[in-house]
């Protein structure tokens, strides 16, 4: 299809002409991005691997060598090397962060979006759920869900349950906005004129309601990346991570459990509470200016942009001010 | 004569009112908005007939009813003499309108039915609003084909093309191709209200219903709009119901005039015979405040005084009495039967028939 890819393309560099123009934007998207080409390109940021012991000359095991010693980020209590933990780390981090969130924002889209749409029974069950989900504290039922499903030796890889039980507990916030978002869209004109077409269910849902709510579930999955990120780095700190596979929140805990900061090794707590807190920060700046960008209300209008910019007359702010009548003081 | 092409027999249409649970418990009736309360038409084949009557009289509820958006809580919708599928799911609810004005139950008539898809495929609606009718991000090309698609007609993508150019050049929109790829906030309302006309037009259906088609647009546009609709009628043949608040535009291209009051249709009759002889106190109302482009001209105008009573408790006998100029004490008491002024024109007026209109 030409002229759509030609849409595509039209669509994005409009796009990308206001985004350029957004500081908190870029930055966000840089610290995104770099986040993301570290943890691809792991391999090739270290000589060592993650499991490889750091010796001195001697043959032993360097513990907590400073960067001084040992550069760039210094080793922790077992010698291996900081920054190949940390670089590998990002992997473990952004896997489940990303995939946990996917799967939140897929199972709230489609909750928000049937319960919007199709009102009444459905509306009331599928809220429901959410609400149970909602006034549940997240923090101890995932400890509970993740340490029983462990328990039971299902031979499911620790990572996979932690991306499971994290995807299907935070898509609550966003099947509420979502929903209220439907609910709204359903009630427009394009939609009575799509049923007045003969339009089913589908070919609205489809071609109606989702193309106008696309931005916003592209937005809070950035946004809901985040929680995820750290919702991992909670849960591994507090030791249910895979130690085989250490995120960051993996090394928080190494560094916590064995005194890292009673022995002054900064180097080992630190840089993985910075990336933490980098990738989290970089979500969130580029989802609030997604948001912004991209919220169906704020809209460019047929009047707006350079070239269909209405001419203002050169001396307009003299002149309305004569003209116009100021509330409160025309009274006088 | 042949058969009409649309033909509606006693159309009701009540909202029910939600009610509190303290109603609920003691047991009170149900409130009913009374949207459409018995009203009964046939539309020719390449006729216009226009609905006239101020807002929140039921022109925009017998509109979407028409098209089937919304289900009638009684009454016949004969499409060529077919019944229209809304009615199987009324008769399982079985609500219908009784004498004493709530609702009840009532065995249905077997007729011939037309599903709602086929209805769809020869019957289209214009919407009242092109700023709103239009999905925001949807390209004109998306918009127009849309009728094709979801009928699942012109699946051969050059034959689509074509048809959406054919309908967009129809509509007024030349070279067709330059709006293909536009959206419609680069559009003007008049050049979107020609979208919704080509999208509606695009499978080239027998009827349409135009709902205020002309009233969100600026003064200079009406005209082109209401002329594109004309010529569409004459070209193709196509029937209108329009449906307007504004008489003006009713002299301007209607065949004939349906003026409803709280409901109800209270003067009928063919276009010019209604405008130069109104009958009903109501139409004679409406016709005297339509501007005149001479200053010097002075004309009494009749004034409506109070606004329009409740839909939900409608005034007892003729529903126009609390407001009608020339109003007795027995308005207030009967229901005003037909009234035949010509074999074409009829108004339900009591006062008619004691010859002092």
């Amino acid at each position: 299809m030409n002229e759509n890819w030609a849409l595509f393309k039209r669509n994005l560099s409009d796009f990308w002409k206001t985004f350029r123009k957004n500081r908190l934007g870029l930055l966000g998207a840089f610290l995104v991005v770099t986040s993301i080409l570290v943890a691809t390109f792991a391999p090739w940021l270290t000589p060592y691997s993650p499991s490889d012991i750091i010796r001195d000359e001697g043959g032993h095991g360097l513990t907590f060598a400073s960067p001084a010693v040992h550069a760039p980020l210094g080793t922790d209590d077992a010698g291996h090397d900081v920054w190949t933990q940390l670089v590998f780390g990002a992997r473990i981090s952004l896997m489940v962060g990303f995939m946990a969130g996917f799967i939140a924002m897929f199972v709230g889209s489609l909750f928000g979006i049937l319960a919007g749409y199709f009102g009444g029974a459905v509306d009331n069950l599928l809220m429901r759920i959410t609400d149970i989900l909602l006034v549940i504290p997240d923090l101890p039922l995932m400890l509970i869900l993740v340490a029983t499903i462990r328990q039971m030796d299902l031979k499911i890889s620790p990572l996979t349950v932690l991306i499971a039980v994290i995807g299907l507990l935070y898509w609550t916030s966003t099947a509420r906005l979502i929903r209220s978002q439907v609910l709204t869209i359903k009630e427009r004109q394009f939609v009575a004129r799509a049923r007045a077409i003969g339009a089913g269910h589908g070919h609205i849902i489809r071609k109606h309601i989702l193309p106008q709510i696309m931005p916003l579930i592209v937005a809070n999955t950035v946004l809901i990346l985040s929680t995820a990120i750290l919702v991992e780095s909670g849960l591994a700190f507090l030791g249910l991570g895979d130690p085989t596979q250490p995120s960051w929140g993996t090394m928080l805990n190494f560094a916590f459990d064995r005194s890292a900061v009673t022995n002054g090794a900064w180097w080992f707590y630190l840089p993985p509470g910075l990336a933490i807190v980098w990738v989290t920060l970089g979500c969130v700046l580029l989802g609030n200016v997604l948001e912004e960008m991209l919220n169906p209300r704020l809209t460019a209008h047929h009047l707006e942009g350079d070239q269909n910019m209405v001419p203002r007359a050169p001396s307009s702010s003299e002149e309305t001010r004569g003209m116009i009548a100021v509330p409160g003081k025309g009274a006088e | 004569m042949t058969a009409p092409i649309l033909e509606v027999r006693n159309l009701y249409k009540y909202f029910p009112i939600r009610q509190s649970l303290t109603d609920l418990l003691r047991r009170k009736p149900a409130d009913y908005v009374k949207a459409v309360d018995g009203v009964s038409f046939t539309l020719e084949r390449g006729e216009v007939l226009a609905v006239v009557g101020e807002s929140g009289c039921g022109k925009t509820t017998i509109a979407r009813t028409l098209i089937g958006l919304e289900e009638q809580t009684d009454g016949e919708i004969l499409f060529h003499n077919e019944t229209v599928g809304a009615h199987e799911r009324r008769a399982r609810a079985g609500l219908v309108p009784l004498e004493s004005g709530g609702v009840g139950t009532r065995e249905q008539q077997v007729l011939p039915r037309m599903s709602m898809k086929r209805l769809r495929q020869q019957a289209q609606m214009i919407f009242q609003d092109p700023y709103e009718s239009l999905n925001p991000r949807a390209t004109i090309l998306e918009i127009v084909a849309e009728p094709l698609v979801v009928h699942g007609l012109a699946r051969n993508r050059d034959e689509r093309l074509a048809r959406v150019k054919t309908a967009l050049e129809e509509a007024g929109l030349r070279p067709a191709e330059d709006y293909f790829l536009r959206y419609p906030h680069e559009l003007s309302g008049g050049q979107r209200q020609r979208v919704v006309i080509a999208s509606a037009m695009v499978l080239q259906p027998e009827l349409l219903i135009a709902d205020e088609p002309v009233s969100m647009l600026d003064v200079s546009i009406r005209a082109e709009i209401l002329n594109l609709l004309r010529d569409l009628r004459q070209k193709r043949g196509v029937s209108i119901v329009f449906i307007t608040h504004d008489l003006s535009t009713v002299a301007y291209f209607a065949d004939r005039i349906a003026v409803m009051y709280l409901g109800r249709i209270v003067e009928t009759g063919p276009a010019r015979e209604v405008l130069a002889n109104p009958q009903h106190p109501y139409t004679r109302a409406l016709i005297s405040v339509i501007p005149v482009p001479n200053p010097r001209q002075r004309r009494e105008r009749v004034i409506l005084q109070g606004e329009t009573p409740n839909p939900i408790d409608l005034p007892s006998g003729c529903r126009f009495h609390p407001r009608c100029p020339i109003a007795t004490a027995e308005c207030g008491k009967n229901d005003p039967p037909w009234h035949a002024i010509s074999p074409t024109h009829q108004a339900a007026c009591l006062r008619i028939e004691q010859g002092t209109s």
